[in-house]
């Protein structure tokens, strides 16, 4: 995150109205109870190893409605997602929640990691995440597998045809 | 009829790239007589896409769930993180009308509807919870005394908390007392409730086999003579990538990283080819050699 807290803040930064955007979503409900005490960042097995991730800096910059240099931060791609700090919060923040809430708000935006639009044209294809090579399905029958089960991309396609970050993956193909 | 039926929810992951799971799971789910239907149709459990878009992995969460209703069976997931979905979206949708009827008009385009009827464990929680530890300790033919491992639950298992309900997430026991129902000893080590790291794979490589090196370290120290895992991921993180650690940060390890079945159906007299120990990248001869006579 240093490279977004180096830069002084600027009173044309501040969005006020964001915190109560997040605080609407799933997930995100909770935000304003954070007092930044530290023990999701003091916690986390990625703060540990990343001299940049730091859970308790977003939050804060979530609460203070710095919109842009939060959604545009690459750190906010780091989280393991493993909970702890969710488990851990004594205010009852569901942080790793709040990150997910402010990648999906990045994401809406168009900043998408190259994993997830494939994972996610992947599933479209076939049901599967990854896919899955012939020579591996083949295989299943030499190991005394079950056939895989086929997926239903046609059923599948249904359901996700009016979500927004569908529509998004299918109109940049 | 079996006592126990479930779907086998497969995932992703484990089809993808990591058969020794899937073989010594249905292995070991069959010697405790437990009937395992394929579950038709079933797609990704939405937890990869939930980073940029919570409600497709609420709709293909909860598609899954229908069609297991449809199905008329509940469900064993061998991933933590498909078990820990499809658990959380379940109670998400039971506990809140409102999302329940909007994902509901979206499983309608595909005919299907989620009433809140199965439940999804993983296989885990239907080891204990379900067949229980007794009749585990009944099929173990070849207790695996003199043999020292260590544990790794991963996270998905055991938090968020609120969601998952299983077990102490930050005392864990379950996996535990599943590995000395083997006749194992299960060593306890630092951190042992730490993250793999594998899903900042890809995103920042080194953080996330920093993370796995960390655990690895704390492992050897205890001198366990592998690790056991009950996750793809985990697994993945550490039997793929222990070479590469041990490159990267001039290590030596050569921890044989076991998934749990495997463990257990060597308990259960079952041989290492049975229980697929070939299709594993850390050398095993010199754990198997201990258990089983001339390694075989």
């Amino acid at each position: 995150m240093t490279e977004t807290v180096e830069k002084p803040i600027k009173a044309s930064e501040i969005d006020i109205k964001f915190k109560y955007e997040i605080s609407k979503m799933h997930g995100g409900e909770q935000l304003m109870r954070c007092f930044q005490c530290g023990t999701c960042t003091s916690d986390c097995p990625v703060a540990r190893f990343s001299e940049t991730y730091r859970p308790r800096q977003i939050i804060r910059m979530a609460q203070l409605g710095l919109r842009d240099r939060v959604l545009n931060s690459e750190t906010l791609w780091l989280c393991a997602a493993c909970f702890t700090c969710t488990d851990r919060c004594p205010q009852d923040v569901e942080v790793a929640s709040v990150i997910r809430v402010l990648r999906n708000l990045a994401a809406e935006k168009g900043i998408v990691p190259q994993v997830f639009k494939e994972e996610a044209s992947s599933i479209l294809e076939s049901g599967y995440a990854y896919r899955i090579p012939e020579l591996r399905l083949k295989k299943r029958e030499t190991l005394g597998l079950p056939p895989l089960p086929k997926g239903n991309p046609g059923s599948i396609g249904k359901t996700l045809r009016e979500v927004h970050f569908f529509k998004c993956v299918e109109k940049k193909g | 009829m079996a006592e126990h039926k479930y779907l086998m929810f497969l995932g992703c992951a484990i089809p993808y790239r990591v058969a020794a799971y899937e073989i010594s799971a249905r292995k070991v789910l069959q010697r405790l007589g437990v009937e395992i239907v394929e579950m038709p149709e079933f797609n990704c459990c939405g937890l990869p896409l939930d980073p940029v878009s919570h409600e497709t992995m609420l709709i293909l969460a909860a598609r899954n769930l229908a069609i297991a209703e449809k199905e008329g069976l509940d469900i064993v997931a061998l991933c933590p993180g498909c078990a820990g979905t499809l658990k959380k979206v379940s109670k998400m949708l039971k506990d809140d009308k409102h999302m329940r009827e909007e994902i509901n008009g979206r499983l309608k385009e595909a005919g299907l509807e989620f009433k809140g009827t199965v439940t999804a464990k993983h296989l885990l929680q239907v080891l204990v919870e379900d067949i229980g530890l007794e009749k585990i300790k009944e099929t173990v033919v070849r207790p695996l005394t003199n043999v020292k491992v260590a544990e790794h639950n991963g996270c998905h298992i055991l938090r968020p908390k609120e969601y998952i309900g299983f077990d102490d997430p930050e005392d864990p026991k379950t996996l535990k007392t599943l590995i000395e129902a083997t006749g194992a000893t299960c060593l306890d080590y630092l951190d042992e409730i730490e993250c793999c790291g594998a899903p900042s794979v890809g995103v920042n490589d080194k953080v996330a086999l920093q993370l796995a090196r960390d655990k690895l370290n704390h492992i050897k120290t205890v001198d366990a003579q592998a690790m056991i895992t009950i996750c793809p991921f985990c697994h993945i993180m550490y039997d793929t990538n222990e070479l590469r650690i041990e490159k990267m940060f001039n290590e030596v390890y050569g921890i044989p990283i076991l998934h749990y079945p495997q463990l257990l159906g060597l308990a259960m007299g079952m041989t290492p080819e049975e229980l697929a120990f070939n299709e594993l990248r850390v050398d095993c001869k010199k754990i198997l050699g201990q258990i089983c006579e001339g390694g075989k």
